[in-house]
């Protein structure tokens, strides 16, 4: 009887231990993150003011802000959510819904996968030699914003099908049922209902390219510029334009990498500043991402 | 179940979205036919001459509505995109090579070369260092060469009475013109260098590195030795084939009379010849050239003597096409002496 005692009691200090193990591995993550933002508000928080957002990078550290570059970021977002979105979500769609399981499925699901875990700096020299030099789209938004569109869409489509695979197969047959066709039942039920997994997973994707430079500094995005692209909307017809498309940019990771290696340690506390934007725009999508899937989530009940 | 709104808000945006992605097309056609109403300047190049030119480009902007981007490649992929017609104007920490000349000739690019300002290359060790208050271009030499790899690793390797410690060794990356310039000035041949040091695009990274290690020893740009100087020793270089003997230390002074040899380098713009027809591309190298006296001082360059911006200006103006060093690299010259001499293409 006491050896079996000492046996729990042995099993319990395990089981203590490994529950240490793994509050300790745990905060690591979140000390580190935590001074991370500590250290980015101590440096940055004192320049994060209106002049800051609205003015162009100058030589003078307190002068500069990062105007043209939340502006370039924001267009370039635009572009890439627009790009990948479609087509990551009609690919997973196709994958999961309509492809026959054969090897040509296969082959693309293998490599989709294989997609997913290719350096972003790849995506950078593919897109240099294809959309700057093939296409001739220079160093403009739209090239910036497709590369980062290439380089999320395997995310999204995994991301639609995951949601797509959630959604129980009786949902399915209940349409067919009553004679939906194969569209309908995409249409009505599944798109809605894989709505909270794949808009968390495009928005993931997102706050991942928006953090992106290594791909955009090998397309060539341009790190002083002072002025902003044509606006999208005029005052004589047709009143839009996509001028803007062709325009070059700059990103807020650009200016806070050119900033950091600057001679004149002044401008640290600007790259601090645009680091504490940037984060806050990443938090933000992050939690839009949870909002939804958590709305959703409550509503569907079945 | 999902009520029926939910639906059909996502197919309408999806709709918007397929939308936008179908005027792409026409976007990009359009940006390129109303492109030509604005112009946009294109510079690209050297890390070390873009302080210079961002400050002219941001003076520049303010009077004008020109439009100027300035992009850092390196001196090396700022010429690649320049002899491919890609920009307007190139920043260089080192003069144009005789492949990349040829390679310019072949696309049909000529070009304007004009020295704009001065670096003074720094070599730089820790402050606790104390052996060491100059040093001599043969013992740069006998550590940076391609040959001290693996065997010139400790200090006492150069100089028996230096210390038994190991030398931990700082330069710039491959792609920079500090490195071509560097090798040349001490080496004798550019790009030759000894591979096993740390090296990094980011002079920070550098100035982060000598400044850690007591046994340090490393050459950065005077701009970024400068704001640092309480940090780290600048080292008075002493060169063998000098008109004055004995050691010189790194500023501005020095550098423009010219005693801070050889590692003091004029920094260039080149000018492509079929820009300066654009009115908008010749009024900025134009208004460069006259404010850049005042701006590179701003930025802690070395601006050059009046007569080498007169000259210059001139250069310009009479459009002189071609490099004053043909494509061989050369240290230690007067920039009044590279502007004399008439320029070969």
């Amino acid at each position: 009887m006491s050896d079996f005692k000492h046996i729990i009691a042995k099993r319990k200090r395990q089981d203590f231990l490994f529950n240490i193990v793994g509050i300790l591995c745990t905060l690591v993550g979140i000390l580190t993150l935590g001074a991370l933002l500590a250290d980015l508000l101590i440096d940055g928080l004192v320049r994060i003011n209106w002049t800051f957002l609205t003015s162009f990078p100058s030589r003078f550290a307190e002068r500069a802000g990062i105007l043209s570059s939340w502006v370039g970021t924001l267009l370039i977002m635009i572009v890439t959510a627009a790009t990948a979105v479609p087509l990551g979500v009609a690919a997973g769609i196709y994958l999961e819904e309509y492809a026959r399981r054969n090897w040509v499925t296969n082959l693309i699901e293998i490599n989709i996968a294989n997609l997913a875990g290719v350096p972003s700096i790849i995506y950078g020299l593919m897109a240099l030699s294809l959309l700057v030099y093939q296409f001739r789209l220079g160093q403009s938004v739209l090239t910036g914003g497709l590369t980062l569109a290439f380089l999320i869409l395997p995310i999204v489509i995994v991301a639609t099908r995951e949601a797509l695979r959630t959604i129980p197969q009786g949902i399915r047959e209940a349409a067919y049922a009553l004679g939906s066709t194969k569209w309908q039942v995409v249409r009505h039920h599944l798109l809605p209902y894989s709505l909270g997994g794949t808009m968390t997973g495009i928005i993931i994707a997102l706050s991942r390219a928006i953090g992106e430079t290594a791909p955009l500094i090998t397309i060539g995005a341009l790190t002083f510029i002072a002025f902003l692209p044509p606006p999208p909307i005029k005052g004589q017809a047709p009143f839009v334009s996509f001028e803007w498309l062709t325009s070059p940019f700059s990103v807020l990771p650009i200016q806070m990498f050119n900033w950091v290696s600057r001679p004149d340690q002044d401008f640290v506390v600007n790259a601090a500043g645009a680091g504490l934007v940037l984060i806050f725009v990443t938090l933000l999508l992050n939690a839009i991402a949870i909002a939804i899937r958590y709305r959703v989530r409550k509503r569907i009940k079945w | 179940m999902l009520p029926g709104w939910n639906a059909s808000r996502l197919t309408a945006s999806l709709a918007i979205v397929c939308l936008t992605l179908l005027s792409f097309a026409c976007g990009g056609d359009g940006g390129t036919g109303s492109g030509n109403e604005t112009t946009v300047i294109k510079v690209d190049g050297s890390s070390t001459v873009f302080p210079i030119t961002e400050a002219v480009a941001e003076e520049f902007q303010r009077s004008g509505k020109v439009k100027v981007t300035v992009g850092i490649s390196g001196t090396g992929g700022g010429f690649k995109k320049f002899v491919r017609g890609e920009i307007d104007v190139a920043d260089a920490s080192r003069p144009i090579l005789a492949e990349e000349m040829s390679q310019a000739k072949a696309n049909g690019i000529e070009f304007i070369e004009l020295p704009v300002a001065f670096d003074a290359l720094t070599v730089v060790v820790n402050n606790q260092n104390d052996w060491l208050m100059s040093i001599t271009v043969a013992d740069l030499k006998k550590i940076w060469e391609p040959g001290a790899q693996g065997k010139i690793t400790h200090w006492n390797h150069v100089r028996p009475e230096w210390p038994n410690e190991k030398i931990a060794l700082f330069g710039a990356g491959a792609d920079s013109g500090t490195f071509d310039y560097f090798t040349e000035a001490i080496v004798g041949k550019a790009k030759s260098s000894r591979g096993d040091y740390t090296a990094s695009e980011d002079d920070n990274v550098l100035v982060q590195g000598v400044e850690g290690n007591k046994y340090a020893l490393g050459y950065v740009p005077y701009a970024y030795y400068a704001p640092h100087s309480k940090r780290m020793k600048a080292l008075a270089i002493e060169w063998e084939k000098a008109k004055v003997p004995g050691a010189v230390l790194p500023s501005p002074e020095n550098v423009l009379a010219g005693t801070y040899n050889p590692l003091s380098r004029p920094l260039f713009i080149y000018v492509s010849r079929k820009s300066m027809d654009k009115p908008a591309v010749k009024e900025f190298v134009e208004f460069y050239l006259k404010n850049v006296k005042t701006l590179a001082a701003e930025v802690k360059y070395v601006p050059l003597s009046e007569t080498a911006y007169q000259m210059a200006t001139q250069r310009l103006a009479s459009m002189q096409t071609g490099s004053g060093f043909g494509g061989v690299p050369e240290v230690g010259l007067p920039v009044e002496e590279i502007l004399k001499r008439t320029p070969k293409t």
